[in-house]
């Protein structure tokens, strides 16, 4: 225990710094205030394209979450050790004896707590909120979308991170983060799509374009969930229901984004220690 | 000991430390002087570990503070310039300089009574919410109770009134034997008492290193 004496020191004060800030507090009055009205307006008594209750509230989640999670990960998290450079907390807290990893992944398990209790929490509201109310629980729906986001959560963390590890001001690492959201949604569809119809790649490619990007994996598993044919994306379809089959692509969805997020939060590890620190 | 070899440290094509030879022992209290851009931060981040050398190394104790950074570090006492707005309360910074260094958090409660900071009345506030001699205060008892045999003080008195810097030198008294002490600072009258070594830097060389 001795040996991660100091990352646990680091993750306890940085979940500590995130439970005082105001991206945290938005953050939770954000996603437990969608549940909130979710149950206000009365969706889980609708019922639309076949599905009802807790089913349809998370499909609901899942469309609202492909779209903000992303975002909200990397603004509130790509400035972490951007901003204390730039504000020299860095130098002071790293001239005492803790050894660059622990400070690196105590800061992002933190992190990943403070980004993922807020999203869990909205949901557990949903299961208390439709247990009270005597609707009926997908508990296999609700947990794999559990998995799934945080899944997606690590994944964007380790972008965040590997982006803040390599640039030395917070305008910048803002700046890329934007980006990369903007960058990754746009090859969800309207890039590829665009690809397709002008034929500039095979489908093949354009397929796998779309399976190496963890949005997409993510709103495909979400999809998958309700939909396991996948019916609703077409002939694409046909691409991953032959190739992975249903199975293994349910367990994709969820180790993809995760080894991806790892692999850039330890290359931004690798960044952080190779570089000056302020 | 501290042993700086040929150091040289370049942002880009811009030199900010160039071949710098220093070498401090036990009992050594050392002013580093120079205008605003001589390197002076720059050697005390560089000895630090937080600044990868171009050329040249350094070991503290023997321990090379960017391979074996937490036993280098293990032996330094670091007072910075300006204070950080570390969004911690003063509890918690508390908390991380004993759990990471083994600081005794009784003699930082005894160091803060006798620099006059009441630290149970502040104990709750956020760190950067406290005044800049408040904050001050609380640095140089961190500092101190880590009990090392280095200390690195970038201007420690910068925020300090009168009555405050004249006790923290008084306090410094007990600590200068068999010790390093480090003092960046513009006003050689001010720790005159205490330094018996002067060190001039200009555009990143040692200029002037005379006992005094």
């Amino acid at each position: 225990m001795k040996k991660f004496k100091n990352l646990f020191l680091i993750f306890s004060i940085d979940i500590k710094e995130s439970l005082r800030s105001k991206w945290f507090l938005s953050y939770s009055l954000v996603f437990g205030g969608i549940v909130a009205l979710f149950f206000i307006s009365g969706v889980t008594e609708s019922k639309i394209q076949g599905f009802s209750g807790l089913s349809r509230l998370l499909l609901i989640f899942i469309e609202i979450c492909i779209v903000i999670l992303p975002i909200f990960i990397l603004i509130s998290t790509v400035r972490t050790i951007a901003a204390d450079r730039d504000s020299n907390v860095l130098e002071y807290l790293l001239s005492f004896p803790v050894a660059l990893k622990d400070y690196f992944f105590g800061r992002f398990l933190g992190r990943l707590v403070s980004v993922t209790l807020p999203i869990f929490g909205a949901l557990i509201l949903a299961l208390i909120w439709g247990v009270a109310k005597g609707v009926e629980v997908p508990w296999g729906i609700f947990f794999y979308y559990i998995g799934l986001i945080f899944a997606l959560n690590v994944n964007f963390l380790g972008f965040s991170f590997f982006i803040s590890s390599l640039v030395k001001t917070q305008e910048v690492a803002l700046g890329v983060a934007f980006f990369l959201w903007l960058a990754l949604l746009a090859f969800i569809d309207i890039l590829l799509i665009g690809f397709l119809t002008q034929k500039f790649a095979n489908a093949e490619l354009i397929f796998s374009i779309a399976l190496s990007n963890p949005l997409q994996v993510f709103r495909l598993g979400a999809i998958s969930l309700f939909d396991p044919e996948l019916a609703v994306i077409g002939p694409s379809a046909y691409f991953i229901l032959d190739n992975f089959g249903k199975a293994f692509f349910s367990i994709y969805a969820i180790v993809y984004p995760i080894v991806l997020g790892l692999i850039f939060a330890v290359l931004g590890y690798i960044a952080f220690k190779k570089r000056d620190l302020v | 000991m501290i042993e700086v070899k040929n150091l040289t440290k370049k942002f880009g094509e811009q030199k900010s430390l160039d071949n710098v030879n220093l070498l401090f022992k036990n009992n050594e209290s050392a002013i580093i002087m120079g205008q605003n851009g001589a390197g002076k931060t720059t050697l005390i981040r560089t000895i630090l570990g937080e600044y990868i050398p171009t050329n040249g190394s350094i070991l503290i104790n023997t321990y090379d503070p960017f391979k074996q950074r937490e036993e280098a570090l293990k032996n330094i006492g670091f007072v910075p310039q300006l204070p950080p707005p570390i969004k911690l309360s003063v509890k918690e910074l508390i908390h991380y300089a004993v759990v990471s260094s083994g600081s005794n958090q009784e003699r930082i409660y005894e160091l803060c009574q006798q620099l006059e900071l009441d630290l149970n009345a502040n104990l709750h506030k956020l760190f950067f919410k406290l005044s800049g001699g408040m904050k001050q205060k609380l640095l140089i008892a961190i500092a101190l109770a880590k009990n090392p045999n280095i200390f690195i003080f970038d201007e420690p008195t910068a925020n300090l009134d009168p009555k405050g810097r004249e006790i923290f030198y008084s306090i410094l008294d007990e600590f200068t034997h068999n010790r390093i002490m480090i003092f960046i600072s513009h006003r050689l009258e001010e720790v005159h008492h205490i330094v018996n070594r002067k060190i001039e830097m200009d555009l990143g060389k040692v200029v002037f290193d005379e006992k005094i």
